[in-house]
């Protein structure tokens, strides 16, 4: 189901667009939406996937004697991130071919980055899911950090409204957000052919974002607890 | 504190297997372990009696090194409680099989042997030695409650602890699988693990060598079968048990 589903609702998508007509010079409806879906849905497919397996180690007591073997904490985190990775990577070729190839998404820069980008946005997923898991106390808490936690974000990051028509307060809160970042990215890679300066940027804070998650998701891994 | 300790007996120069000095344990509002201190002496099987919620499961979390101690210490094989030499030669048997339901016998159990960085052929050996060999590729959903004890206890096994510790494997298990267990426990203890078992069931107690009766946090008796009848006159461990708590909370009132 992982592999499949985000290339299905794609194609759903682009029947859905088909006999929409486009203004002209502008981009197709099907194009902006594939490009959100294909870089966005691995954030929230790994958030959702890794902050409920994660929330049933806990509650399941498997943690806890996990962590009375000889295994340390960080190769636990780097297990999680390293096995959904891989997971978000083989989800994330199956839909990039789908639509590059047979539903005619085009952008002007290479797919190979888009690819790069939705794996990277999937790794943050996972440190993002991993570090709600500690919050949540059960799987129906667990799901419901979706739209606490990555709702606002993909809303504020522009999907509907372009950043810079948003008021100043929340252009501010975006800012300090991965998802804008990584969705200005995969904008940069769809209007260049060239990768752009704005998006290494944007890709290495996307980086740095899921890259301190883990970290703070390593600080809830407690051996020792109540 | 009535019955004599079984610390003064500990021959000099027999290590102890696990020390606890002035134990103290607080889980949210309530202090679950009050000033505890015992010793247990190695290779034997030491039952862990007490009724539910006097704080027998939070024992043995801090001698397996998972439970925030608010003071004292715990030491285990020399060791701090926790530290990690001791993590592969502690076994913990949590209350509820803590086993993965999606995945088979024998993948759980090599789960737990890579967890311990041993070959997975130990994995067959200890699901053999819980008696599952024809269920080793079985999910663990479709398992009784019982098999998934056993599970739960291979998946200990499987890095042969020097120091066993179980928390209520008996529950719920009927006569047969329970006399079957304990079998394996004391087939264990000739090889020379050392095993903490905690039951509330007082009839359990004549299987063990040494006993810690426990109350609301506290130590009341570290004694043996023989000697807590001989101490309270009863012949029934149960009635034993409850002359103990009678007489404790009679001397204050005295």
């Amino acid at each position: 189901m992982i592999l499949v589903v985000p290339s299905a609702v794609i194609a759903l998508m682009y029947f859905m667009f088909h006999d929409v007509p486009t203004g002209p010079g502008a981009q197709s409806p099907f194009n902006t939406a594939c490009l959100i879906l294909l870089g966005l849905f691995p954030l929230f497919v790994m958030f959702l996937i890794t902050s409920i397996t994660m929330q049933r180690e806990r509650a399941s007591g498997t943690l806890e004697r996990i962590l009375t073997t000889p295994l340390r904490r960080m190769d636990l985190l780097a297990a999680y991130g390293t096995a959904f990775s891989i997971a978000a990577a083989a989800q994330a070729v199956l839909a990039c071919l789908v639509s590059f190839w047979v539903l005619g998404f085009d952008t002007k820069g290479s797919p190979v980055w888009v690819f790069v980008i939705a794996v990277i946005n999937a790794v943050l997923g996972v440190g993002l899911g991993l570090l709600a898991s500690a919050f949540a106390r059960t799987e129906f808490q667990a799901v419901q950090f979706m739209p606490v936690f990555i709702v606002p974000q993909l809303l504020l990051a522009g999907i509907i409204v372009p950043r810079t028509l948003m008021p100043e307060w929340l252009r501010w809160i975006s800012n300090v957000m991965p998802a804008s970042y990584a969705l200005e990215a995969l904008q940069q890679v769809s209007a260049h052919p060239e990768l752009t300066d704005t998006a290494i940027r944007d890709i290495i804070v996307v980086l740095g974002f899921a890259l301190v998650a883990l970290a703070l998701a390593a600080a809830t891994l407690r051996r020792r607890t109540p | 504190m009535m019955s004599s300790s079984s610390d003064e007996l500990l021959p000099c120069g027999v290590d102890a297997a696990v020390y606890a000095e002035h134990l103290r344990v607080i889980r949210g509002k309530r202090v679950a372990l009050h000033d505890f201190s015992v010793r247990i002496a190695r290779g034997t099987v030491t039952g862990l009696l007490g009724p539910s919620g006097c704080g027998k499961t939070t024992l043995i979390r801090s001698i397996v090194g998972t439970q925030l101690v608010a003071s004292g210490t715990v030491t285990v094989l020399g060791h701090p409680a926790g530290s990690p030499p001791l993590r592969r030669r502690v076994g913990y048997v949590t209350q509820d099989p803590t086993i993965y339901n999606d995945l088979r016998v024998i993948d759980n159990v090599r789960y737990f042997a890579a967890l311990y960085g041993i070959h997975p052929s130990a994995a067959d050996e200890a699901v053999d030695g819980v008696g599952l060999r024809d269920h080793a590729g079985a999910y663990c959903a479709n398992l009784s409650g019982g098999q998934r004890t056993r599970v739960s206890l291979a998946c200990a096994l499987v890095c042969q602890p020097d120091l066993l510790v179980l928390d209520e494997p008996t529950v719920g298990l009927d006569p047969v699988l329970r006399a079957d267990l304990w079998e394996q426990f004391h087939a264990l203890a000739r090889r020379g693990t050392t095993l903490l078992v905690s039951s509330h069931v007082m009839d359990e107690a004549d299987h063990c060598a040494d006993l810690l009766l426990m109350r609301e946090g506290r130590l009341l008796a570290h004694t043996t079968p023989d000697r807590l009848r001989e101490d309270t006159g009863c012949t029934s461990l149960e009635e034993a048990f409850l002359s103990i708590i009678r007489h404790s909370t009679a001397v204050p009132a005295g």
